[in-house]
């Protein structure tokens, strides 16, 4: 049985990584503490909904469409509201306000047009197909879920580690003026950020979305406790905190509802990041950098 | 004086709304003045207001000693939360009382023998008068007023501005932090007793992230330079969605839109003394 | 008024960089002690170490006898050592007057509790601090800006007001981290003039300065640091002919290959009036008005 949760727990954890890496990478990258990035979320699965239900598209497709479609929300954000606060070089709790504000504005809009009934994907939308392996039982969507996370993350780090662009990214990390100094296109770099940051978000929110089989206009809300529970526990700004941090506590959520009950499952999150924060607060992998202006 | 009976019969819990929103906004307005951005006000309005329903429900105590409960209870957990959480800065202080709020929320929903659990508490007297939420805010006004001109509304502007030249002018930063996080969680305290003996009925989900998004909101909205700004902003905030009452579900997205626009635009608030008085050509002191 | 600092063996590590090394200074009750050095030295770390803002690594301070071990700055003020900043601390967004008064806070006896009743104490004390806070402002010749914020003035008129706060605090030491940095020669001479009335009143001063003429004309002793070490201590004639302090600043010129060891020149090819005196070595701050 144990073993059985195991699988339970890596797929949530894995879609715990994904979205606290969307939600680190815009704080490591623009400094920004973007409490958005759970409506973004919310927005990736309805839109994919949407997408699958209307225009008839493969689940693939949806998945496709719905990173695309929030990597424009949050590159929109980012152009309307984050970069206006960006030159006028308010001080780092604005941009969170102002982001806070962009949440309810999504939450809300969303639940307008809407309404506030759970959502959900048509069914028969992933195969329901399942297999043994080592005697594990193993869903489609479960293996979908793990597979499509790795192959991300494996991305984003190949990415950040081993070329030109991710050296420039971790450059802007530790100094952005420093950055645009030796002629590293910061804003256009922002940019990209944004796009792909909330494109993950959405992506997690899609597979969230399946996972649970229950949308509705606030779930991006509890997502957004536990991503911010996921960054301080890795590391404010460390990706590969985000990533061990989403998995761990995938874990932590899952063995709590198997041995204390299901009751305490948020609290776990918020239990966790409380005690991390008063006893060392950056983190199990990260350091805790204040960042040079 | 039919009229004005009339007005009141329609219109009174907007009107102590007001009150009790004004105080919140006051209660987070003292975090803001010290350079803290604390979100768990609305926490300790929860505590507040359960702590107080349950006495005057469960022991029929007297309103008083229910109000004083109901800014004891939550100052007392202020104080015992304080001490680690507020040597955090910036956005880890913010996060860690958002999390703060969210375990509160929790907790009260699986205590459901005593608080009710999700379903809340129902039937609380309503013993909130007018004068109640009147005397609340003229009290907390005049004392967050004596404050601000004292030493110690100098030394929270100072610890504002720059943390380690205050605390070397003599001022015992750590103490004042907390001063102002305990004195904040009483007063919204005191807000969440004079609302939940007024609205009858109080649930988990009223004290949750929403909340302290609304409470931030009003404060930020009315400018945090002093005292009339957080006033201004709980009464906007409190009259808003009745204005807006057409509008339906999407009446809730004008408060993150208002949010946003404040940020951007007026980010000190609209009562910015500077601002006005260059508006009236007075020039002001600024060049 | 005024009362002995002794730092004792004084080391300051940061991992494996040393910053100081066996920093041992005793300044005297009264008159006015300098620390010299080039760039990057280590002063304004003493400077940190005996305000509490850092711990040492090992090695001890005293202050009238006491050791400040482990006291925490605001109780380390309280018990009589005030400072000015290098890069200018000031409370920009609150006028000159609620500067000075800030610095008045030990000092008033109303108790926190004492200021919720309407006592003549209260009324009388916020006038006292008021009062103070203007004569130290007319005293730097700062009164007729008493209401005005604190960013709308000059750069020498703020290095002044960090000064005016930094006495109200009644301290009996006074620790000035690059009081002239950016001043023009008027305001230099002003302040110069400044200085020795504060000593005169009694006020023990310990500055770090860069402008060797500054230091020579105002300080009794001067204690010269480079590469965390003290390299030469005495008056300021010993110190100006002393041959490891003037190596220490000469070090090389740009196009001559580098001195034998580790008294090799920190700041950038400085040019030789440094030890003239005539050219401060300090970076230009921003804003400074020439």
């Amino acid at each position: 049985m144990l073993e059985q949760q195991l699988i339970n727990a890596l797929s949530l954890g894995c879609v715990y990584a994904l979205f606290a890496l969307g939600f680190t990478l815009i704080f490591g990258v623009l400094g920004v503490i973007n409490l958005s990035h759970g409506a973004v979320f919310m927005v990736g699965a309805y839109g994919a909904v949407q997408a699958i239900t209307h225009l008839h598209l493969p689940l693939w497709a949806g998945l496709v469409f719905s990173f695309v479609l929030c990597g424009v929300l949050g590159l929109l954000i980012d152009f309307l509201v984050l970069r206006p606060l960006r030159k006028r070089n308010a001080p780092h709790l604005i941009p969170m306000i102002a982001s806070i504000g962009v949440a309810i504005v999504l939450n809300n809009g969303i639940q307008g047009i809407f309404g506030a009934e759970n959502l959900r994907f048509p069914s028969g939308i992933v195969s329901t197909d399942s297999m043994e392996l080592g005697g594990l039982h193993l869903t489609a969507l479960e293996l979908g879920i793990i597979l499509l996370s790795f192959v991300l993350m494996g991305v984003l780090m190949f990415a950040l580690k081993r070329t030109q662009l991710g050296r420039a990214l971790r450059a802007i990390a530790e100094s952005p003026k420093a950055a645009y100094l030796v002629g590293i296109n910061v804003e256009g770099l922002f940019f990209l950020v944004s796009f792909v940051a909330a494109g993950l978000g959405g992506v997690a929110g899609v597979l969230i979305g399946l996972y649970s089989n229950a949308l509705f206009p606030l779930m991006g809300q509890p997502m957004l406790h536990k991503g911010i529970a996921v960054i301080i526990l890795g590391g404010m700004g460390d990706i590969r905190g985000a990533m061990l941090g989403g998995l761990f506590l995938g874990f932590a959520e899952v063995l709590s509802v198997a041995y204390i009950g299901s009751n305490m499952r948020d609290a776990v999150a918020f239990g966790l990041l409380f005690l991390v924060l008063l006893v060392r607060p950056k983190g199990l992998f990260g350091t805790l950098q204040e960042r040079k202006v | 004086m039919s009229g004005f009976d009339n007005f009141w019969a329609v219109y009174s819990n907007l009107v102590l709304g007001l009150g009790i929103n004004s105080l919140l906004a006051l209660s987070i307005y003292l975090t803001l003045s010290c350079g803290m951005l604390a979100m768990a006000n609305a926490a300790f309005m929860g505590i507040g207001a359960y702590t107080a329903a349950l006495l005057t429900m469960n022991y029929d105590t007297p309103f008083i000693v229910s109000i004083a409960a109901g800014m004891v209870a939550p100052a007392i957990v202020a104080f015992i939360i304080g001490k680690p959480t507020l040597r955090l800065s910036g956005v880890y202080l913010a996060m860690a009382t958002l999390a703060f709020g969210e375990v509160v929320r929790i907790v009260v929903l699986n205590t459901e023998s005593i608080t009710g659990g999700a379903l809340g508490l129902n039937g609380i007297p309503q013993q909130t008068q007018w004068w109640h939420v009147l005397l609340a805010l003229v009290v907390v006004l005049l004392v967050l007023w004596r404050l601000r001109h004292s030493r110690i509304g100098r030394a929270f502007e100072s610890i504002k501005e720059d943390e380690t030249a205050s605390g070397l002018m003599g001022i015992d930063v750590g103490a004042h932090k907390m001063l102002a996080f305990v004195l904040g969680a009483a007063i919204a305290g005191l807000a969440g007793t004079l609302n939940a003996h007024l609205t009858f009925f109080i649930g988990p989900n009223e004290y949750g992230f929403d909340r302290g998004v609304d409470i931030l909101t009003m404060a930020i909205l009315g400018g945090i330079n002093g005292l009339t700004g957080p006033v201004l902003g709980g009464t906007i905030l409190t009259l808003l969605p009745e204005v807006l009452r057409g509008f339906a579900d999407f009446r809730l997205m004008i408060n993150g839109v208002i949010l946003v626009l404040i940020v951007l635009f007026l980010p000190k608030g609209l009562w910015d003394p500077a601002r006005i008085r260059n508006w009236f050509g007075k020039g002001g002191k600024q060049a | 008024m005024s009362a002995t600092l002794e730092l004792k063996n004084i080391s300051r590590h940061f991992g494996g960089l040393k910053v100081l090394q066996d920093v041992n200074l005793r300044i005297p009750q009264g008159g006015i002690f300098g620390l010299i050095g080039p760039n990057g030295a280590g002063k304004t770390t003493v400077f940190n170490l005996i305000t509490g803002l850092l711990p040492p690594t090992s090695g001890s301070i005293t202050f009238d006898g006491k050791d400040l071990a482990g006291t925490k700055p605001h109780i380390i003020t309280r018990s009589g050592i005030a400072r000015t900043f290098q890069n200018i601390r000031l409370f920009k967004e609150m006028s000159l007057l609620e500067n000075v008064m800030v610095g008045m806070h030990a000092q008033l006896r109303y108790g926190n509790l004492g200021l919720l009743t309407t006592s003549g104490l209260f009324r009388s004390e916020e006038k006292r601090a008021r009062e103070r806070a203007r004569e130290l402002l007319s005293w730097m010749k700062l009164d007729h800006k008493a209401d005005d914020t604190a960013d709308n003035l000059s750069y020498g008129e703020q290095r002044k007001l960090e000064l005016a706060r930094a006495l109200a605090t009644e301290p009996k030491l006074l620790l000035l981290d690059e009081p002239v940095a950016g001043m023009n020669a008027n305001e230099k001479t002003e302040l110069m003039h400044e200085i020795k009335q504060i000593s005169a009143r009694g006020y023990t001063i310990f500055m770090i300065e860069h402008d060797m003429r500054f230091v020579m004309g105002l300080c009794q002793e001067i204690a010269v640091l480079n590469f965390g070490r003290i390299i030469a201590q005495g008056g300021p004639d010993a110190i100006r002919n002393d041959p490891q302090v003037i190596e220490a600043y000469l070090g090389r010129e740009d196009d001559e290959p580098a001195a034998d060891g580790p008294h090799g020149i920190v700041t950038d090819g400085a040019p030789s009036a440094v030890a003239a005196g005539v050219v401060p070595t300090s970076v230009p701050v921003p804003g400074a008005q020439a």
